[in-house]
């Protein structure tokens, strides 16, 4: 059970949150892009084994998505930050 | 001879007498007593039978080893099939019995199968039964399990809990000890868990001084007034992520009402592992005898409960630990021989022979003999080749035996710590650290004592706090003799048991090893070796040494199987807490659910929610009251509590352009005081939600998405705003709960609802709405209509609910259930989300593409609705069917089929049918395949349920007033 | 030597000395004909139909750890085809068939218990979806019933009929040829038929390349050194994802932990295997006795091979919901195999963006009852170059065409 610190309400357990998959950028305007680039925003993910970068919500605390740099390996956090915040 | 209770010693309560049953046979143990020390002072040998041959099987060990102990016990109510033997706390009343075996463990008619043995090696089901395993199986799984589940429920009572700490002690042995003492020192909140229902670890059994006082003693006073918080009788039983472990709290003694078992999730910043370690047994040959057990069980039966296991014992032994167990046994006043499988005798050998203890060097137990328990123990060479190699045969009930100690890696290795194999002391220790962890591998009781210090030392540094105490101090004790790792006796041709409760031998390992199952994962499952619930905690290293010798590698080159949680069985209830019944998923109640249930409503729950389904009169069926309700609502009026309806206020100077760019509809252009119907869209395209979008203000909407979506639509639209969208000026509340909402529907919906607000009800048109008084309380009336019918949705603060429900009974509407509302709405053509769609369902397929075609925003899922599968021509469309008998209602999730050369071929399904009122006859909604031509062509379909068939006309979906005058007059 | 009964009394007499091994332990040889990177049940039925059906037996197996020590050894050990879509009944009753016959085939008794599989309705709604779930296996010819509460009673009789019950049972339905098989049993038998084939199965052999040249697989990397072939198949189930990035392409698959657990074994309470559809548990009984259950994925993704206990403690609160009566019962064992989802919860078959490299992707928490299956097609699309025609709706292209089997979504159950 990881403990997910929140960039807002600080260290919380992983029943709280909610996994949002990985960022994708959505191509605009969407209408101008391929079937197949379209499907790569959709569906096709990097799956990183190791470090990755992922977006959760602290769906059952404050309500906010933030980014977050896990190993997919190990479990362990490696950095959360805001959106917009450099990474 | 059989073990006995001695007149004194032991931590037992000799004053309070326990009965129990064995078998049915009265017995009587005392407070302390374990149900293991119970039966052999009461002289029990057989206590189970194994697994697979069906051996009878004694006492083995004396705490979470014990692989034979496998009981059926039954206490104040509650029965528990597979109840380990040693770890239950005897309880005055409990029924004990032996498991696996008919029709008791000393007569069990299945013992015979043990002269097979020698066609049932392991694995022997691979090679055979076969084709016709459906014949085999059968009798084969009758004869599988352990304990028998009695009974269809369980009442116990279990419960979750959570603890934060700033070190977790795992163990409370000396080191555990001596580590939670340290780490309180320095002021650190400190959580000290130990399976055992009394501290002390190995200081209940084993002589000890430290800091001048009996180790026992030492270990009562060791925390007194430390703040450390001790959880006994509780295991430690799985490390998670983060510094969470998972503990089970064992409250067998625990007041009916109470809770049985705890589940316990801690999560500390610094945990100390020391967990000890756990003895294994020499391998010789019929050492599953009844009387063979583990030399460290026996000196704690003795120490611990006053239990003489046996007056003439044979101690077998590679190392020195088992001479304190042979000491003590004879001080008791048994007659001991203690074979030594090291070549030249160890110093501690003298202190044996000067008591009388015959101590034979380079020597092995080579047979026992006995039935239904050991009788005599042959001794011979540590080498022999052959049992005829036995130099002597000695009259005995007991073999005590230690092949040697194997650390509890278990909690590390969970951890992801990696292991070592350890030469010198023949067994696996951590190998590098786990960061935040600590773990104590002491072989003797200073070093355990110096270690759980320095990691009390090292957990406090870490955590910036300095322990303010000195160690404990114990006498140095002199070294001992180097441990001769030896792994089972060199004869071929005769069983020599490593897991005990499965069967398996040495032979089924290098049977293993001959087939090439060679990866210890591999003969773990091709064997079965420590897969039994013991875990193989007695058997796991012997086998893959055996593995190892076997393949000619050496042992960590063989390596050694993942370590799973839970350490020890863990209670599913216990898991599951109080997570049940209404508490594994609350149900959601209406304001007016009282008066509801006073109207005796059909109460269903639907997505969580616990609606009227209809309100049944006496004497109707449900199907009866739906017509009814139905019908009155077109004819009257009805009443309806819809106030599981989703309510999101959506705030903000963005509020239009973010909602345009979430809905599939225009909502930009909608004026203040009117309604849209809307659709929702998921990335994909699909059809997630439909619902009235209300414009409030120039800045402000309210969205009413359905009742089992309103959760999901606000999670949607909130990651959407705060992901793709943040610089939109939008605020998202769900107000659902404030709120209880009823719709008054039907031709005298007006009349009777007018007297009752100063809203002007005539200038309201349909899909518009206003605020004002309902009898005098401040809501909101909305035109709107889910039935067809001239209809107005009253909403007012949900605490009015019910008196307002009151009030618009009064007027004679018709209260209409959901299951009503259903029937109103198909005979419209309404669609249900969730019923008449599905997670392929794009706007098209249900007749809208307006928006598609007319909005320019790229709201979400637009681009989906244009890949080659959405523009397909032959996708699945909403279609009326009207059944060609009037009478028979389609069964929803009947198929339409096409009958073609090949065979039969699904064209859509039906999902919503029933009798309409309003037309007299059936209609069913569903998804066809090119439905819409067929709807212009006339045509006719086949429907399918179960194998029958019948025929339906496509049609319009709207069955009921197409032109919309009752919907807007 | 054949394995018969005859043959286990041979051996039983002169001590089971004279049993071969199951599989040889080669060293790798730097090129063969095909290669299959993954040996799980999936890879190892894909070399042994290689061989079989191809005639193609210059073949390596490359597993990471220990052949069938992925996915096949974790799992919970169902077999079924009770599938929505025509074209997923005809890939998993494929597969179904094949198991029905594979003792036989491989002379080795992966124990297929045909006990059945039992989907149990709680509410109106779900009952209105079972019928439209039995109504298309029927229509596509695969033998299900849909049975009432009583029905399901007799099934079930320790299920939670009580009138407080969270989740009232009021029907369900079951395909009766689906049931349960020993996974390992799966994953040895192949391996040993396709050992007898000449197929070198490497085991401790990891991929750590590929070759591509001009977009085509040339040959890999691996721990033991290079090794170079004529065509490649992925199977790796969990890693596919990572494996594919190495080859220089995505796919759109995510890697979840899937939990199972297993109660201490007792004696037989639960004569088939039972869902729920209310709390998504799964549970049957083995041979052995221990009840073997599961539900859900974990929560986000993972490579870690462990199920984290706050997700056991729903998976197991769910299925007391369905079976109170298991609630004094113990847990013995708690793992986490790694799976692959797509979107669509429906594998991805056939060529990938790279030539000379075919997929046997996505079986997300469905592999082991798709084994053969799996296998075959893999076989059929490295020996020919081209789809079977079973397996080429499941090609990657559909998720740019949206013409998804999303098998949920047909059950009218949302994702």
């Amino acid at each position: 059970m990881l403990s997910i610190p929140c960039p807002w309400c600080g260290p919380r357990d992983e029943p709280e949150f909610l996994f949002g998959g990985e960022p994708a950028v959505r191509p605009v305007p969407a209408a101008d892009v391929t079937d197949a680039a379209w499907a790569d925003y959709l569906y096709f993910r990097d799956n990183d084994k190791g470090p990755h970068a992922e977006i959760w919500c602290h769906a059952a605390g404050c309500g906010q998505w933030f980014v977050m740099r896990r190993d997919t390996a190990t479990h362990a956090i490696l950095s959360v930050r805001k959106p917009g915040e450099p990474a | 001879m059989t073990a006995r209770r001695l007149s004194q010693g032991g931590r037992i309560d000799r004053t309070k007498p326990l009965p129990f049953t064995w078998h049915g046979t009265a017995m009587t143990g005392f407070a302390g007593d374990t149900v293991a020390s119970a039966l052999l002072a009461n002289g029990v040998k057989i206590v189970g039978r194994s697994f697979k041959y069906h051996r009878a099987r004694g006492i083995f060990g004396a705490w979470v080893e014990e692989p034979n102990g496998i009981l059926d016990l039954e206490y104040n109510g509650a029965h528990d099939p597979n109840a380990r033997a040693t770890t239950v706390q005897l309880q005055a009343g409990m029924a004990a019995r032996g498991v696996n075996a008919r029709p008791d463990v000393d007569r069990d008619i299945y013992r015979g199968i043990d002269l097979l043995n020698r066609f049932l090696p392991a694995g022997f089901y691979y090679k055979t039964f076969f084709p016709n395993w459906h014949r085999y199986e059968p009798r084969i799984r009758a004869m599988a399990g352990l304990g028998r589940l009695r009974g269809d429920t369980d009442a116990r009572h279990f419960e979750n809990r959570s603890a934060l700490a700033d070190v977790l002690v795992v163990g409370a042995g000396p080191a555990g000890l001596a580590a939670a003492r340290a780490a309180s020192s320095a002021g650190l909140s400190v959580i000290l868990a130990d399976d055992r229902a009394e501290i002390g670890g190995s200081l209940l059994w084993n002589d000890a001084t430290i800091d001048g006082y009996a180790g026992i003693d030492w270990a009562a006073h060791a925390l007194v007034n430390s703040g450390v918080r001790i959880l006994s009788r509780t295991t430690v039983f799985g490390a998670y992520d983060d510094g969470a472990f998972g503990l089970l709290e064992c409250r067998a003694t625990a007041p009916t009402g109470w809770a049985e078992d705890r589940l316990w999730t801690v999560r500390a910043r610094q945990t100390i592992l020391a967990p000890g370690a756990i003895e294994r047994p020499l391998v010789f040959p019929h050492n599953d005898r009844p009387g063979v057990m583990l030399a460290a069980a026996a000196l704690n039966y003795l120490r611990q409960y006053g239990v003489l296991v046996g007056d003439e014992v044979v101690v077998a032994t590679n190392n020195d630990s088992a001479y304190a167990t042979a000491l003590a046994l004879r001080e008791a006043g048994a007659t001991v021989t203690l074979a030594d499988v090291r070549p030249a005798l160890p110093d501690v050998a003298h202190a044996a022979q000067s008591v009388g203890i015959r101590v034979l060097a380079n020597s092995v137990v080579l047979n026992t003999v006995g039935s239904g328990g050991v009788r005599l123990v042959d001794i011979g060479p540590a080498d022999a080749a052959s049992p005829r190699d036995a130099t002597m045969r000695v009259p005995a009930s007991v073999v005590a035996t230690s092949g040697g100690f194997s650390p509890a890696v278990h909690l590390h290795s969970q951890s992801r710590g990696k292991l070592r194999w350890d030469e010198s002391r023949a067994a696996f220790l951590p190998a590098g650290t786990v960061a935040n962890q600590h773990f104590v591998a002491a072989d003797t009781l200073a070093e355990a004592i110096a270690q759980g210090h320095g990691a009390g030392i090292a957990a406090a540094t870490a955590l910036g706090r300095t322990v303010t105490i000195a160690p404990p101090t114990t006498p140095t004790a002199p070294q001992a003799d180097p441990i001769r790792p030896y792994w089972c006796v060199p004869i071929k041709g005769v069983r020599q048991w490593l897991d005990l409760q499965n069967d398996v031998t040495v032979k089924d390992v290098r049977l293993a090893a001959r087939e090439n199952y060679s990866s210890v994962e591999h003969l773990k499952r091709y064997t079965t070796l420590g897969m039994a619930t013991d875990q193989g905690k007695t058997s796991n290293v012997n086998g893959l040494a055996l593995l190892a010798t076997a393949t000619g590698q050496t042992i960590p080159q063989v390596g050694t199987t993942t370590f799973r949680p839970p350490y020890t069985p863990v209670t599913l209830g216990a898991l599951a807490g109080m997570r049940h019944g209404a508490l594994y998923a609350p149900w959601r109640h209406l304001p007016a659910h009282a008066e509801h249930a006073a109207l005796n409503a059909d109460m269903r729950e639907y997505g969580n929610w616990w609606r009227p389904a209809c309100y049944k009169r006496p004497g109707e069926t449900a199907a009866d009251a739906i017509q009814r309700e139905a019908a009155a609502a077109r004819r009257s009026a009805g009443l309806f509590d819809g106030s599981s309806l989703g309510k999101i206020i959506v705030d903000g100077p963005d509020a239009a352009a973010f909602l345009n760019l979430m809905y599939y509809n225009e909502v930009a252009n909608l004026k203040p005081g009117r309604l849209r119907y809307v659709l929702l869209l998921r990335e994909n395209g699909v059809v997630y939600d439909d619902g009235v979008v209300a414009r409030i203000g120039p800045g402000r909407y309210q969205l009413s998405p359905s009742s089992s979506h309103t959760a999901g639509v606000l999670a949607m639209l909130e990651a959407w705003h705060q992901t793709e969208y943040p610089s939109l000026r939008v605020a998202l509340h769900d107000v659902t709960s404030a709120w209880a909402t009823f719709a008054l529907s039907g031709p005298d919906s007006r009349n009777l609802l007018a007297p009752m607000t100063d809203i002007e009800l005539t200038a309201l048109p349909h899909m518009a709405f206003a605020d004002g008084t309902i009898l005098g309380i401040a809501g909101r009336i909305a035109r709107v209509s889910f039935t067809g019918e001239r209809s107005y949705e009253i909403s007012v603060p949900a605490s009015y609910g019910p008196s307002l429900w009151r009030a618009l009974l009064q007027t004679d509407a018709t209260p209409y259930g959901i299951e009503s509302l259903s029937v109103l709405r198909a005979e419209k053509g309404y669609i249900l989300i969730g019923t008449d769609t599905d997670g392929m369902t794009l706007p098209d397929d249900l007749g809208i593409s307006g928006p598609l075609r007319a909005k320019k925003v790229d709201f979400v899922g637009k681009r989906s609705l244009t890949t080659p599968d959405a523009l397909r021509l032959d996708r699945r469309q909403f279609v009326g069917l009207l059944p060609l008998d009037p009478h028979a209602v389609p069964h929803v999730g009947s198929h339409a089929i096409e009958r073609t050369a090949t065979g039969v071929r699904s064209l859509g399904w039906v999902t919503s049918a029933c009798h309409s009122p309003a037309l007299g006859r059936s209609i069913a909604l569903g998804m066809i395949e090119r439905g819409r031509a067929l709807i212009e062509s006339g045509g006719e379909v086949e429907l399918f349920h179960l194998g029958k068939t019948s025929r339906a006309k496509i049609v319009s979906p709207v069955f009921y007033d197409a032109a919309g005058e009752k919907l807007h007059g | 030597m054949r394995y018969s009964s005859l043959s286990l009394f041979r051996q039983g007499l002169s001590g089971h000395q004279g049993w071969p091994q199951a599989w040889r332990s080669p060293a790798l040889k730097p090129t063969y004909d095909a290669v299959v990177i993954g040996g799980g049940g999936h890879g190892l039925a894909a070399a042994y139909y290689l061989a079989k059906v191809h005639g193609i037996k210059n073949v390596a197996v490359l597993e990471r750890g220990w052949l069938g020590g992925g996915n096949t050894g974790r799992n919970t050990t169902i077999v079924r085809s009770n599938y929505f879509f025509p074209q997923s009944v005809a890939l998993f009753d494929f597969a179904l068939r094949q198991y029905e016959q594979l003792s036989e085939e491989l002379n080795y008794n992966i124990m297929l218990s045909q006990r059945g599989i039992l989907n149990i309705g709680h509410t109106e709604h779900q009952m209105e979806l079972m019928a439209r779930n039995v109504n298309a296996m029927l229509v596509n010819g695969i033998d299900v019933e849909l049975l009432d509460a009583q029905q399901v009673r007799h099934e079930l009789p320790l299920a939670n009929f009580s009138a407080d019950a969270r989740y009232p049972i009021l029907g369900g339905f079951t395909q009766r040829r689906g049931g349960v098989a020993r996974h390992d049993a799966v994953a040895w038998g192949y391996a040993r038929a396709a050992d007898a084939f000449g197929i070198d199965i490497v085991q401790n052999c990891e991929v750590t390349d590929f070759r591509v040249e001009g977009g085509r697989l040339v040959g890999l990397e691996t721990s033991l050194g290079p090794v170079s072939a004529g065509t490649f198949g992925l199977s790796a189930s969990g890693h596919n994802g990572v494996l594919a990035r190495k080859a220089g392409f995505r796919l759109p698959l995510t890697s979840y932990a899937l939990q199972a657990m297993v109660s201490e074994p007792i004696k037989p309470v639960l004569d088939t295997v039972a869902m729920s559809w209310a709390t998504g548990m799964y549970v049957s009984q083995s041979d052995k006795g221990e009840l073997v259950f599961g539900a859900g994925l974990d929560l986000y993704p993972s490579y870690a091979q462990r199920g984290n206990l706050n997700v056991a403690q729903g998976v197991v609160a769910g299925m007391l919901e369905i079976f109170p009566a298991f609630r004094g019962l113990k847990m013995l064992r708690q793992w986490a195999g790694i799976v692959d989802v797509p979107w669509d919860y429906s594998p991805i078959l056939g060529p990938s963006p790279v030539q000379n490299l075919h997929l046997n992707a996505g079986w997300g928490t469905g592999g082991f009852k798709a084994t053969p299956a799996g296998g075959y097609f893999l076989a059929h699309a490295m020996a020919t170059g081209e789809h079977h025609p079973i397996s080429r709706p499941f090609d990657l292209s559909r998720f740019s065409t949206g013409a998804f089997i999303d098998e949920a979504a047909g059950a009218g159950i949302s994702h």
